[in-house]
């Protein structure tokens, strides 16, 4: 009776505490939603996404957040151009090329580098990077998109580096061995069987390694020099979405306009990571089929 | 005629000796079946005919195979032309995660064997028919390979092989798989290729040996214990060890 009763109690706690991250997301969201809209219908939204100018503390206020969204996706899509390859030949090295010892010594370095703070990766990319910039290609700050994008990379490149390694590692070894018995080379396998093999995988690391950058705030705040306005190149400053949340959100009065703006900035931002969570998902499972 | 020729083999994994002093000589156009318990080492040295042993870590390889005359452990020899020479099908079908046509093209492509699409397209028309695939598929090409069926993988492996006109074909337990009448199909797959190549088939079904083969190996625990006709193995012996594992006592 006793161990009945104690089975069932146990039972109820993990149910319980499977259930809260569920009921946690729910609320967040929910939250989110609710300010946000209330924020849409006061302002209107197509003026809130298409607008270019954040002014949020003129008179008249102004809340357009196209050139927040244009400094993510340019930083984003900076340091994807870096990390993709670099993350993708990375983890070919590692998992087909490197010799046992090498292997594992890579494997923690790409490991401890998840581990690196970004404020750290932020402050080591002010004093070292950024000077660089500036000198290296004459412009009058090296606060630009650019260098938040090398940043970034390093920061994209830890997941995109594990999780294509996994992909890579779980290529059948049959596969392989039946191309190296039609006399392929190391390389041929690699480049026709094994990517090939591995793509939905090697997708997926990407979409979580871009989802990682595109939420990203400390680094890029210290990094891309926070100007709010539409860049005509990739070496200029650049504002994204988190770092205006950040950088507002203890300066604004609760339940003004500009608070509720700003938690339409984190709706924008939660619909963006959601869709890139779902294609990795997608690929994720496509992946197990097989 | 011998087309290959196995002088004093010793194969090491790391400190185990898996193969110990084979000497074998291999007729052309012929189905030649290596028999033994589990373990014996005959997959082993199925494998060392085509140096795909050389992909694994640890393994150390002495002694002579030479194939139309020529050594392949030579230090000069070229491996991947070797590997194009003696083919090889293996336990499981193992279809590339590509279309039916880019299975079979696949070793054309790599070893840029044709430059033209129609030559392409003429070898991978005659290999699907050469295992008797091609009316079946010829309408589904771009399928993947992984679609097929167990038999018809094992059909498309041998095709793959084909296209690229090897010499040699070596099956490791290619049935092993495989359901009764699958298995009788591509025995008798096999019996329609050995006019055009030589067979080295590894099996654990000693009925399967019997009914197919021209030549039987017999190893134990590393070693070719007797080499012979087919029907002498079977029926009449030399050693002692055969006859108690053909005639059911061991193994």
């Amino acid at each position: 009776m006793l161990r009945k009763f104690r089975d069932s109690v146990i039972e109820k706690i993990i149910f319980i505490c499977g259930i809260l991250s569920i009921v946690f997301v729910v609320l967040i969201f929910g939250f989110l939603f609710k300010e946000g809209i209330s924020f849409f219908k006061e302002y209107g939204i197509f003026e809130f996404l298409l607008g270019k100018y954040w002014y949020p503390t003129s008179d008249p206020a102004a809340y357009g957040v196209l050139s927040l969204i244009v400094g993510s996706v340019l930083v984003t899509l900076g340091a994807t151009i870096i990390a993709v390859p670099l993350g993708i030949m990375t983890a070919l090295y590692i998992s087909e090329i490197a010799p046992k010892g090498i292997r594992d010594v890579l494997k923690s370095l790409v490991e401890l580098m998840a581990a690196i703070p970004s404020v750290v990766i932020g402050f080591v990319g002010m004093v070292t990077l950024v000077p660089l910039v500036k000198a290296l290609f004459n412009v009058p700050t090296g606060l630009t998109a650019f260098s938040g994008s090398i940043m970034l990379a390093f920061m994209a490149m830890p997941t995109i580096v594990s999780i294509s390694e996994d992909a890579i590692r779980s290529v059948p070894w049959q596969y392989k061995e039946g191309a190296y018995a039609l006399g392929a080379t190391k390389w041929q396998t690699i480049r026709r069987i094994v990517l090939k093999a591995a793509m939905p995988g090697i997708i997926a690391a990407v979409m979580l390694g871009i989802g990682r950058v595109i939420g990203e705030t400390m680094a890029v705040m210290m990094i891309t020099g926070n100007a709010a306005h539409i860049p005509s190149s990739i070496f200029e400053p650049v504002r994204t979405l988190t770092a205006t949340i950040a950088a507002e959100m203890g300066e604004t009065v609760k339940g003004g306009l500009h608070y509720k703006a700003l938690f339409g900035i984190g709706l924008v931002l939660f619909s963006i990571t959601f869709i890139i969570n779902f294609i990795a998902d997608l690929f994720l499972n496509k992946n197990k089929k097989r | 005629m011998d087309i290959i020729e196995i002088k004093n083999l010793n194969l090491f994994y790391t400190n185990f000796h898996a193969i110990k002093d084979v000497n074998m000589k291999i007729k052309a156009n012929k189905i030649t079946a290596l028999i033994g318990p589990s373990g014996c080492g005959k997959s082993t040295l199925l494998r060392t005919l085509n140096r795909i042993n050389d992909t694994i870590e640890g393994v150390r390889i002495e002694g002579d195979v030479i194939v139309n005359g020529k050594n392949i452990y030579d230090p000069d020899a070229d491996v991947d032309r070797i590997r194009r020479n003696v083919g090889m099908v293996f336990q499981r079908p193992n279809p590339f995660p590509l279309s039916i046509y880019n299975n079979v093209a696949f070793g054309l492509q790599i070893n840029r064997l044709v430059s033209r699409k129609d030559e392409t397209d003429f070898i991978v028309k005659e290999s699907l028919e050469d295992v008797q695939l091609w009316d079946d598929l010829k309408d589904k090409l771009k399928m993947s390979g992984l679609e097929l069926s167990l038999e018809q993988q094992q059909r498309l492996c041998i095709a793959r092989l084909i296209a690229v006109k090897p010499e040699i074909i070596l099956l490791d337990e290619p049935c092993s798989s495989l359901d009764p009448m699958a298995t009788a199909h591509i025995e008798e797959l096999m019996q329609e290729l050995k006019s055009k190549y030589t067979i080295v088939i590894v099996t654990h079904n000693m009925q399967q040996a019997a009914r197919i083969s021209d030549e039987t190996g017999y190893m134990l625990l590393g070693k070719l214990i007797e080499f012979d006709a087919t029907g002498k193995i079977f029926t009449n012996p030399s050693k002692q060890e055969t006859d108690d594992y053909v005639s059911g006592r061991f193994g």
